[in-house]
């Protein structure tokens, strides 16, 4: 169970612009600018949800998404997962939780990814046979036999997402974060990424709380969808509730982000 | 002409964005070079007679050293270039209409130029009003003074020639880390910049200064502290001209058969 | 806490096996690694070819303050030179992956960030401190070895310390961090001339900004038999406690990071 009350965040940064003259001038003076990622985000997850978590760029999505992962600590508001709150009981929350994030890499580059699921196994302290039964099961449902033994800078795309994914799940997580899980990947490989998710929540029940700018994602897996935008919970509701009728759901999410001036 | 001018403007601004770092890097130049002088007092008191050059010499030498160590550093190498020729996007820079060896080289030079424009005036400003003999002394004569930014633009452009040469080696082996790092420790060593070239021994002395290495820092920071004058100066001068001559033919060269390698095997 | 050294081990074997994928790199590396440490020793060996002493030190004796603090040094960087490449990590958002691993962030930086190529260093300062202690004239007393061993100790744990406060500095600021070459490379490059050659407030600075001069002038005093009494023995002990204050400045960095999110 996750629930999210009244959190807010924000962030100071330092003004860059471009060009010789602004970069002299840049050398006596600094402006800051103070950016709202977040204001009064409130939701509540129930266990075992599928959750698509939208938003144009800059939206705050990947603010919510540090701070239920225990990496950022909100200005204010509470939120509460399982009983813990993410940032103060960091190390017993994200042994608890699987992040994917789909524009990086969790995998050691230069050695074969099951010597890095090894590794994992020792960070994550699964007992022997809780590993090998997870890993046998992730190794069937993602096709991964050959990839196991391929260093991971050798994988494709689509592959090394697959790696990725098992790796963030050998520990039996109850919540899954995937940021962008299918960026970049062929047809093939979207369709097995979403296969799988979908059954590891219907096998698992694992919660899993997915961001994407794929709407075909969230039509595959979201049960349920947050929109957000410059910051505030716009949108709570289903697939049906976004659908206005038209033919082509990307259309649709455009004309949303434009009712609401996102 | 125009298109290495703006690389250098965009170098420039570049460099001035991160003023934290210049400002850092200042300090921690000067604290460098203080360190130096205090390490050779404490040898001029052991020994002045065994001081190959005058203490105020020596002491000028450092200062300058440490105001241009973005021009000499040999460590100040273009990671991008490296990057570029290690993965293959150099396919890209020689779609663009110039030669490859002039636009790394004149991008080179912008880089250390701009480097050492906004540390070397603080550096020399304060070293400047340093009481002597811990400050910076004015050059030697006029005369030694021009011939300082002569020698300084020809030392220059021959390290420059030199870290070109480093990259096009990169076409030819897998480790461009190794062959950098082991470079650089050379051409520290030799050019000067461990201790200045008058206090090795006087025979390894001898071949060094006929080394390319030599012609680097060592020539401009002495002759501007007055350590070399006359009929070695000129000597110098003409070994600088010599190596550029021979450093820039061979990496020219090197670069167009890396070239024709890269388009007859693409990439 | 077994299990710790366990898990670090275990970095190591991921980082030395990736390593070996590049052979020729990790050689040539190595190589020049030791070759910049050569240099040094090559200087400090021209000047007493002109010099034959210096404020009252012979060779032999400014060659074994150099290789004591050579490999004060090196034993730091083996393992806490990982801070070195801090900036990177955060910069490239790796330090968001370390914070939703169910381990300390310490172990986890160091871990993954072993150098191995720092070994060329390592060698020459074994090379170094062998060739000292055969040149340089002292009686080895039990108190003298025993003093020794302890600047090993309190040097390691200095350098680690500023290794430590590097990255701590990282969490504010990306650029500026220049001058704090200043204090680990600075102090293994002049730290080989025993302090009192740079003067006495050069030697006060050391003492009092960081504890250098308990880690090589008093101790390197005593076992030259300048000065006497059992209390310079353990004097480089009491510089372990540097690491204290570097301890509590890389928690406030984290919860720095934790807040702003950079």
């Amino acid at each position: 169970m996750i629930t999210m009350e009244n959190v807010c965040k924000s962030y100071r940064i330092a003004k860059r612009s471009g060009g010789f003259h602004e970069a002299v001038k840049a050398l006596f003076h600094r402006e800051y600018e103070e950016i709202h990622a977040l204001r009064d985000v409130s939701f509540t997850i129930s266990d075992g949800e599928m959750v698509g978590y939208i938003g144009p760029n800059g939206a705050g999505k990947s603010s919510t998404i540090k701070i239920l992962s225990g990496i950022l600590t909100p200005d204010s508001g509470s939120c509460l997962i399982d009983g813990r709150v993410p940032w103060k009981d960091r190390i017993e929350h994200v042994r608890r939780i699987g992040v994917v994030f789909g524009q990086r890499s969790q995998l050691w580059w230069d050695v074969p990814v099951i010597d890095s699921y090894e590794l994992l196994k020792d960070i994550y302290t699964i007992p022997d046979q809780v590993y090998r039964s997870n890993l046998d099961e992730l190794t069937e449902l993602l096709n991964l036999g050959e990839l196991l033994r391929t260093p991971a800078r050798q994988l494709s795309l689509g592959q090394r997402m697959r790696c990725e994914i098992a790796g963030s799940l050998l520990y039996s997580p109850k919540i899954l974060f995937l940021d962008e899980p299918t960026i970049g990947l062929d047809a093939v490989s979207k369709l097995a990424v979403r296969d799988f998710i979908k059954k590891q929540n219907q096998m698992h029940g694992t919660t899993v709380i997915l961001t994407t700018h794929d709407m075909q994602d969230i039509e595959a897996l979201a049960g349920r969808i947050i929109l957000i935008g410059k910051g505030r919970i716009l949108l709570d509701g289903t697939l049906e509730d976004i659908r206005r009728g038209g033919e082509n759901i990307d259309e649709e999410i455009a004309e949303l982000y434009r009712s609401y001036e996102i | 002409m125009k298109k290495y001018i703006s690389f250098f403007r965009l170098r420039f601004s570049m460099g001035l964005q991160y003023r934290t770092a210049a400002a850092a890097g200042i300090v921690t130049q000067f604290f460098w070079g203080a360190m130096e002088i205090l390490v050779y007092r404490a040898f001029y008191e052991a020994d002045a007679a065994a001081f190959p050059m005058s203490f105020e010499a020596v002491v000028t030498y450092i200062w300058l050293q440490q105001a241009f160590l973005a021009v000499f550093g040999a460590w100040i190498i273009e990671g991008d270039i490296f990057e570029a020729i290690r993965n293959g996007n150099i396919a890209y820079e020689l779609c663009r209409p110039i030669g490859i060896y002039q636009m790394w080289f004149s991008r080179s030079v912008a880089n250390r130029v701009s480097k050492a424009l906004l540390r070397c005036v603080p550096i020399l400003a304060v070293a400047a009003l340093l009481p002597l003999p811990y400050g910076l002394r004015l050059p030697a004569s006029p005369l030694h003074g021009v011939l300082f930014l002569l020698t300084l633009l020809l030392g220059l452009l021959v390290i420059v020639a030199f870290t070109m040469l480093v990259y096009i080696t990169t076409f030819y082996t897998l480790s461009p880390d190794g062959v950098r790092i082991f470079f650089v420790s050379a051409v520290e060593f030799f050019a000067g910049a461990v201790i200045p070239l008058p206090f090795f021994p006087d025979k390894l002395r001898f071949i060094l200064e006929l080394l390319p290495f030599a012609a680097m820092q060592n020539v401009p920071l002495r002759v501007y502290s007055g350590s070399m004058t006359g009929e070695e100066m000129l000597r110098a001068v003409c070994l600088q001209a010599f190596w550029l001559a021979v450093l820039v033919g061979a990496g020219y060269s090197l670069c167009r058969r890396a070239e024709r390698k890269i388009l007859v095997q693409g990439g | 806490m077994i299990q710790k050294f366990r898990l670090y081990g275990h970095y190591i074997s991921i980082v030395v096996r990736g390593m070996m994928q590049y052979k020729v790199s990790f050689l040539l590396t190595s190589l020049g690694q030791f070759l910049v440490s050569f240099n040094v020793f090559l200087g400090i060996y021209f000047l007493f070819q002109r010099f034959h002493q210096v404020r009252g030190y012979s060779y032999g004796e400014v060659l074994l303050c150099y290789a004591v603090v050579l490999m004060e040094f090196s034993l730091a960087e083996m393992w806490a030179r990982g801070f070195d490449t801090f900036s990177g990590i955060v910069k490239n958002g790796e330090f968001d992956r370390v914070l939703v691993r169910p381990q300390g962030e310490i172990l986890q930086v160091l871990g993954s960030r072993f150098e191995l190529t720092r070994l060329g260093r390592m060698f020459q300062a074994v090379v170094m401190l062998v060739y000292a202690i055969t040149s340089v004239q002292i009686r080895w007393t039990a108190g003298r070895v025993l003093t020794l061993v302890f600047m090993l100790v309190g040097g390691m744990a200095v350098f680690a310390g500023l290794f430590l406060v590097y990255a701590a500095l990282c969490f504010f600021t990306l650029d500026g961090l220049e001058f704090m070459n200043v204090l680990t490379d600075g102090a293994r490059e002049y730290g080989k001339y025993p302090l009192d050659i740079y003067g006495r407030r050069v030697l006060r600075l050391a003492t009092f900004i960081v504890p250098y001069s308990l880690i090589q002038y008093y101790p390197l005093k005593y076992i030259l038999g300048h000065v006497s009494g059992p209390v310079y023995i353990f004097l480089p002990l009491l510089a372990v406690l540097f690491l204290v204050p570097c301890y509590a400045l890389w928690r406030f960095g984290v919860r720095h990071y934790k807040s702003s999110g950079s």
